[in-house]
């Protein structure tokens, strides 16, 4: 009979060789399940009737190939990766905010609601005043799960997601009855923001806009607060035993209610810079599922600050390729969803295949001398390994 | 007539939580074996998907139910295996599996949306024209399908030694592991389980509720789903107060739109999302928490010795 | 009845002496995890009707080899012969084959039912009402009674003992292996459980027993095989050797430094102090000058539906005392623990129940009665005293925030109030930890190793280290050598002496009664919330006889049959 073993995998890191060997074993654990999901993707097209080679050409090479596509792709990634910033913060401190879309949603409404009724136009401090009104109503919608989460125990997951349907019907309702510009034809739309409320554009005749430069400043912030603040370490601690945290003194809903605020103020301003950057004005679509698609780019990105760039810019691709693949090979936009979901399945693999190793065996009793060339090592107290906690384990 | 017209809402009420109900059915015998299957949407989707093409192209109304059963049962085992075999996050492929879900269904379907169905036939029961309560008794078999479900969960989880086996893994799975259950077999069972049931509500969708398939038709019923599977303390009849609730809940937002209100129409299709909060916050009151039975081991991985 | 069980009996002894095959042969097993050894070539034969001890230290490999036979881990090598035949791979064949096991943390659901863990343990597909009156004929056979239709939460610890017994027995066995049973048994319910134990083996069942105490061992069985780092040192006769000498072939070369270090620690009588079944008590009460602790009327339910509360608790630990506190685990140490610590406050109007240096600090938080000088080392290594998957340095800075004194000038300013982490200085106290206490396993990478990297005593050491690092005032400490090899005990036994005569006061709370009686100057006993008036040691000093006269008190009123028990009758001793 055949036998499959899995068992952990650690390097010893101080010595090169197990550097190596490690850098081996990551390359390959994150190569193979991203083939295997391209090869998926490609059986996908093949079943729509077009040729796979074509259809995986025209949804992640083609976009690429000018500078109005290299734009694009910036002007998409910089969103995720603000939204993915501030959900580092909750995935760490193991808090599931899975509603940043909801945020998202409502730092356009509060960088748009500014701007029509509370900044007069010609003050300097207006631009501000615009992100500072989208980090506030994200962080005040993230606030609600942070109170429910915190102070009734309510079920986090649950409903931040509700809370996104609900957002997503108030701004159906804002655009389409008391913000609906007047002279807007009866679209479901706002008035355009006035030029100088506009972020400006970097690069003559796309869609690239100061904006995008956001997302510098704030993978730095957050790498610092992650890493090397007391808030950071308060989360890590929270995030894989709560206990430790009650026992050393981090307040449990402190840590809820900080790390929501951060996360909703993050998805807020990357709505509201999409307003202020881009559309200028609220539309019903003004966010293509990004608050979800930031759930992914987090943790392609490992939870890591620089991850989520690397992360952003590849989950950005698939939006291009959906949008390109709807013109090329009439597949429905959704079909970006199949890569994404087939990317973080990818991650999930990953994760496991760096850390474990799978043998076959045939069969239980073996010669001695076969099993001492098994290098792989254990921790010394093998309780430690299989305690179950719900920590993101990637 | 009055009376009558008051059932009738009641039936209709019942029949609209029919695919919550599947799914939610499903779920909890997924989570009492400490599985959380976030990936409802997706499964659902996929059944209403696979179960709108199948009736289109095959013409049958069972094979249609079936497919979607099977499409979701397997669907739901690459969850299955990411979060069994490769102890992946639960949380987070739970979902993977929604995002994917959702993308493929709408690829599935691209070419189905506009296609129209008649829905699918009632049951008749016998002696409707006799009298007028009996005839509203006449739904489509997958309602029954439903209250049938419920009742066998019930059994299964409290009458029988296999459900015996899913609530043991599901409180400590070491302990299971311990005595020699094949942990992972149940939950991939449970799973399967589960999957088949989602892919049957969203079959319930495509074919009965709106017979047409349209991209992300389930509106977030997979997620409501899950909250009715706390509402329900984990206990499969008190499923039925629970979608009967929520389906009230959405139908009085269908009717209230008819008697045009002062109220904008999207408030009240905040409705249910609104009442899903409110019903958690709620129960999770110190008393009822006293009395929920929330399996042990929900959400946790399981990594077998070596 | 019990006509039925002496045939019984007689005709057990008739096949035991004509079935002269032993019933289970280990042969040369061997299992390696990595670079650990954890059994290399072990043997083993074990005869029908016999009680087999396996002695050896925490890690010596007994837990392994036990899975092992029990199927639950798949050796490297060897093989394992029941009757003569090869026993097939995995847990369910060795269930099969009639092989059970009382696991030390119970393998019990807490959810459950007694009668439906009974149902799970049993594979055949028996209906509920007859397994209900074959589990109430097993527990009249044995002797003891347990609850069958409360959920296990309800349950004591004794209890859940009783009905894990009962499981395995219930299956009729050959071959029950037990690890560490008595853990979590006062001592009069071992007793109970050692005649349970004898009348299986009279019956013919072969019985594993693994243990460290070498008493019971001497009590209980006939042979023994002596395990230490993964290999057969030693197969003693344990009715024939001496204690002593049984210690130092478990411990090995650890016994000559440890004797090394219990001569330092206590000159006076120079024996195996850390060994745990040689204790020596503490002669002399502390003066008692200054109070660090005083607890008065403490009342306090628990934060779970089923856990034990604390009703109208009173004592206080003086400055250079170690206080301890006897009582098996579950009746209220967790919520005395949280109420003491900080992480729980006490309900308004209650603040004067506790008082840290005169201070009354019910309402006051984890980090503001750190600053008034408490350390605490919890039971939970792993998630509650330390996390695993981060570094010792970020380890050490978890009980270090907010607390400005300490020894020296590094570690008073190592320390963050929020804001940025001085992580740098963090690394260099981490360091002075690791080589004060002489931490092994953090070599290669010092500070920077991560927690989970260490093995448990080391671990534990280093957590005990932390908490002495700002010099605290008063040291409470739960359960600090459970799972702990001997040399780490005696390091922290060590430790904890020396804590108390810098001036601190220690709070020791352990269901160990031999680390009690080795350390603590005055021992109450908790059972039930409720805690009893203190012993003070000394005068259990002058003779042996007095020594055991007081462990004998102990164990009753950790019983509940002390007399501060409301209801005696509930629990019945095995």
């Amino acid at each position: 009979m055949l036998i499959v073993r899995i068992e952990p995998r650690e390097f010893d890191t101080t010595s090169t060789q197990g550097a190596r060997a490690h850098l081996r074993v990551l390359g390959l654990a994150a190569v193979v399940p991203l083939l295997v999901s391209l090869l998926l993707g490609g059986l996908i097209f093949l079943s729509n009737g077009i040729p796979p080679l074509h259809g995986l050409h025209a949804f992640f090479i083609a976009p690429l190939s000018d500078r109005l596509g290299l734009t694009e792709l910036l002007v998409k990634a910089a969103p995720l990766a603000l939204i993915a910033c501030g959900l580092l913060f909750v995935f760490r401190a193991n808090v599931w905010n899975i509603g940043a879309e909801g945020q998202f949603i409502l730092g356009a409404i509060g960088a748009t609601g500014t701007a029509l009724f509370l900044v007069p136009q010609d003050s300097p401090f207006c631009l501000p005043a615009l992100f500072l009104g989208g980090v506030i109503a994200g962080a005040a919608w993230a606030g609600v799960v942070a109170w429910l989460r915190a102070h009734l125990r309510v079920n986090e997951i649950l409903c931040s997601l509700m809370l996104v349907y609900v957002a997503q019907l108030l701004l159906h309702w804002l655009v389409q009855s008391p913000w609906r510009d007047p002279q807007g034809y009866n679209f479901p739309e706002t008035a355009l923001f006035e030029s100088s409320l506009m972020l400006p554009i970097l690069v003559e005749r796309t869609r690239l806009h100061l904006g995008v430069l956001f997302v510098v400043p704030a993978v730095a912030l957050t790498w610092l607060l992650l890493n090397r603040s007391l808030f950071g370490l308060a989360i890590s601690v929270a995030g894989r035993a709560p206990r430790a945290a009650r026992f050393a003194g981090f307040s449990q809903k402190r840590i809820i209610w900080m790390t929501l605020l951060v996360s909703g103020g993050f998805a807020g301003l990357a709505g509201a810079v999409e307003v202020v950057g881009l559309t200028g004005q609220l539309v019903p679509r003004i966010s293509p599922g990004y608050g979800f698609t930031a759930i992914i780019v987090a943790f392609l990105g490992g939870l890591h600050p620089l991850g989520v760039v690397a992360a952003a810019l590849l989950v950005a691709l698939t939006y291009l390729g959906g949008e390109a693949a709807q013109v090329t090979t009439q597949l429905p936009y959704a079909a970006a969803g199949i890569f994404q979901g087939l990317l973080l399945f990818s991650v999930l693999a990953f994760g496991f295949f760096s850390r474990h190793r799978v043998r076959f065996t045939r069969a239980v009793q073996r010669p001695a001398g076969q099993v001492l060339q098994a290098s792989a090592n254990l921790p010394a107290n093998p309780s430690a390994n299989s305690s179950t906690n719900p920590r993101v384990d990637l | 007539m009055l009376e009558i017209s008051w059932l009738a809402i009641a039936l209709t009420i019942a029949a609209a939580s029919t695919p919550l109900l599947l799914a939610a059915a499903g779920e909890l015998v997924v989570e009492r074996a400490g599985v959380l299957n976030l990936g409802l949407e997706g499964m659902m989707l996929m059944g209403a998907v696979i179960g709108f093409i199948v009736k289109v192209e095959s013409g049958s109304w069972f094979v249609a139910c079936l497919a979607a059963a099977c499409v979701g049962a397997l669907f739901s085992q690459a969850f299955a295996f990411f979060v069994l075999t490769l102890r992946a996050n639960q949380v987070a492929a739970g979902l993977a599996l929604t995002i994917l879900g959702g993308g493929l269904a709408a690829v599935l379907g691209a070419g189905y949306v506009g296609v129209s169905l008649a829905p699918m036939p009632r049951i008749p029961v016998v002696g409707s024209e006799l009298h007028p309560w009996l005839g509203l008794l006449e739904h489509s078999p997958l309602f029954w399908l439903g209250l049938l479900v419920v009742v066998g969960v019930q059994w299964f989880l409290f009458h029988s030694r296999a459900g015996l086996v899913l609530r043991a893994v599901g409180d400590s799975h070491d302990s299971a592991h311990a005595l020699g259950y094949s942990v992972l077999k149940v939950r991939a069972l449970a799973i399967a389980f589960g999957g088949a049931m989602a892919g049957l509500g969203g079959a319930y969708l495509s074919l009965v509720h709106t017979p047409l398939w349209s991209e992300g038709m389930t509106a977030g019923r997979g997620w409501i789903a899950l909250a009715l599977v706390v509402f329900a303390f984990w206990r499969p009849w008190r499923l039925l107060f629970g979608t009967f609730f929520f389906a009230s809940v959405t139908i009085l937002e269908i009717y209230a739109q008819g008697f045009s209100l002062a109220v904008p129409p999207q408030f009240f299709a905040m409705l249910p999302y609104l009442a899903t909060i409110a019903i958690l916050v709620f129960l999770s009151s110190a008393y009822w928490r006293g009395r929920s039975d929330a399996p042990a081991a929900l959400g946790k991985t399981f990594a077998p010795p070596y | 009845m019990e006509v039925c069980g002496c045939v019984f009996v007689t005709c057990a002894c008739f096949m035991a002496t004509f079935d002269v095959s032993p019933l289970l042969e280990i042969r040369a097993i061997s299992k390696r995890f990595g670079d650990l050894t954890a059994n290399d070539a072990i043997s083993l034969t074990l005869r029908r009707g016999e009680i087999h001890a396996l002695i050896g230290e925490n890690g010596a490999g007994k837990s392994t080899l036990m899975q092992i036979l029990y199927g639950r881990i798949t050796p490297d090598a060897g093989e394992i012969l029941l009757e003569g035949k090869p026993l097939a791979a995995g847990t369910a064949a060795a269930r099969a084959a009639g092989i059970t096991m009382v696991f030390q943390q119970f393998v019990l659901f807490e959810a459950l039912t007694g009668l439906e863990n009974l149902r799970l343990g049993l594979g055949n597909g028996m209906k509920p009402r007859a397994l209900r009156d074959k589990a109430l004929a097993f527990a009249e056979r044995y002797g003891f009674w347990v609850e069958l239709d409360r959920r296990v939460s309800e349950l004591s610890a004794g209890e859940h003992q009783r009905l894990e017994v009962l499981r395995c027995i219930m299956q009729e066995p050959k071959v029950l292996i037990m690890d560490e049973p008595t853990s979590v048994l006062t001592p009069q319910e071992a007793d109970g459980l050692f005649e349970t134990i004898r009348l299986l083996a009279r019956n013919g069942t072969g019985i594993v027993y693994i243990s460290h105490k070498l008493r019971e061992i001497r009590a209980l069985c006939e042979r023994a095989t002596v395990l230490r780092r993964g290999r057969v040192v030693a197969r003693p006769d344990p009715q024939k050797t001496e204690l002593d000498a049984m210690a130092r072939a478990m411990l090995g070369d650890d016994a000559v430094a440890l004797a090394d270090l219990a001569e330092t620690e206590d000159k006076a009588t120079g024996t195996l102090s850390a060994v745990p079944s040689v204790p020596t008590m503490p002669s002399v009460l502390p003066p008692r000058e200054t109070t660090r602790l005083f607890v008065e009327g403490l009342t306090l339910p628990s934060v779970h539906r089923q856990g034990v509360g604390l009703s109208d608790i009173s004592f206080s630990v003086a400055a250079g005392e170690i206080f301890g506190i006897a009582g098996i685990a579950g009746n209220g140490q967790n919520t005395l623990l949280e109420a003491l610590t900080g992480e729980r406050l006490l309900p308004h109007g209650q603040e004067q129940a506790i008082r840290l240096q005169g201070r009354a600090v019910g309402q006051l938080g984890v980090l503001a009665r750190r600053r008034l000088g408490l350390a605490t080392v919890p039971e939970d290594r792993h998630g509650h005293g330390a996390v695993g998957d981060l570094t010792l340095k970020e380890n050490i800075l978890l009980t270090s925030t907010h607390v400005t004194h300490g020894e020296d000038a590094l570690v008073r300013r190592f320390a963050c109030s929020g804001g940025w982490l001085r992580l740098r200085r963090a690394g260099m106290v981490a360091e002075q930890v690791l080589a004060r206490f002489a931490i092994q396993g953090a070599e290669a990478r010092g500070p920077d190793t991560l927690a989970r990297k260490l093995s448990g005593g080391n671990l534990q050491r280093f957590i005990v280290g932390r908490g002495l690092l700002h010099a605290p005032d008063l040291l409470l400490v739960l359960q600090p050598t459970w799972g702990v090899d001997a040399h780490a005990a005696a390091r922290i036994h060590q430790a904890l002496r020396e804590a108390a005569e810098r001036g601190a006061g220690v709070l020791l709370i352990s269901q160990d009664l031999d680390e009690l009686l080795a350390l603590s100057h005055r021992i109450a006993v908790l059972a039930r919330g409720q805690l009893s008036r203190p012993f003070i040691c000394a005068d259990f000093k002058d003779s042996p006889a007095g020594k055991s006269e007081l462990r004998h008190a102990l164990g009753l009123l950790m019983t509940g049959l002390g007399g501060t028990s409301t209801n005696p009758d509930r629990e019945k001793v095995l």
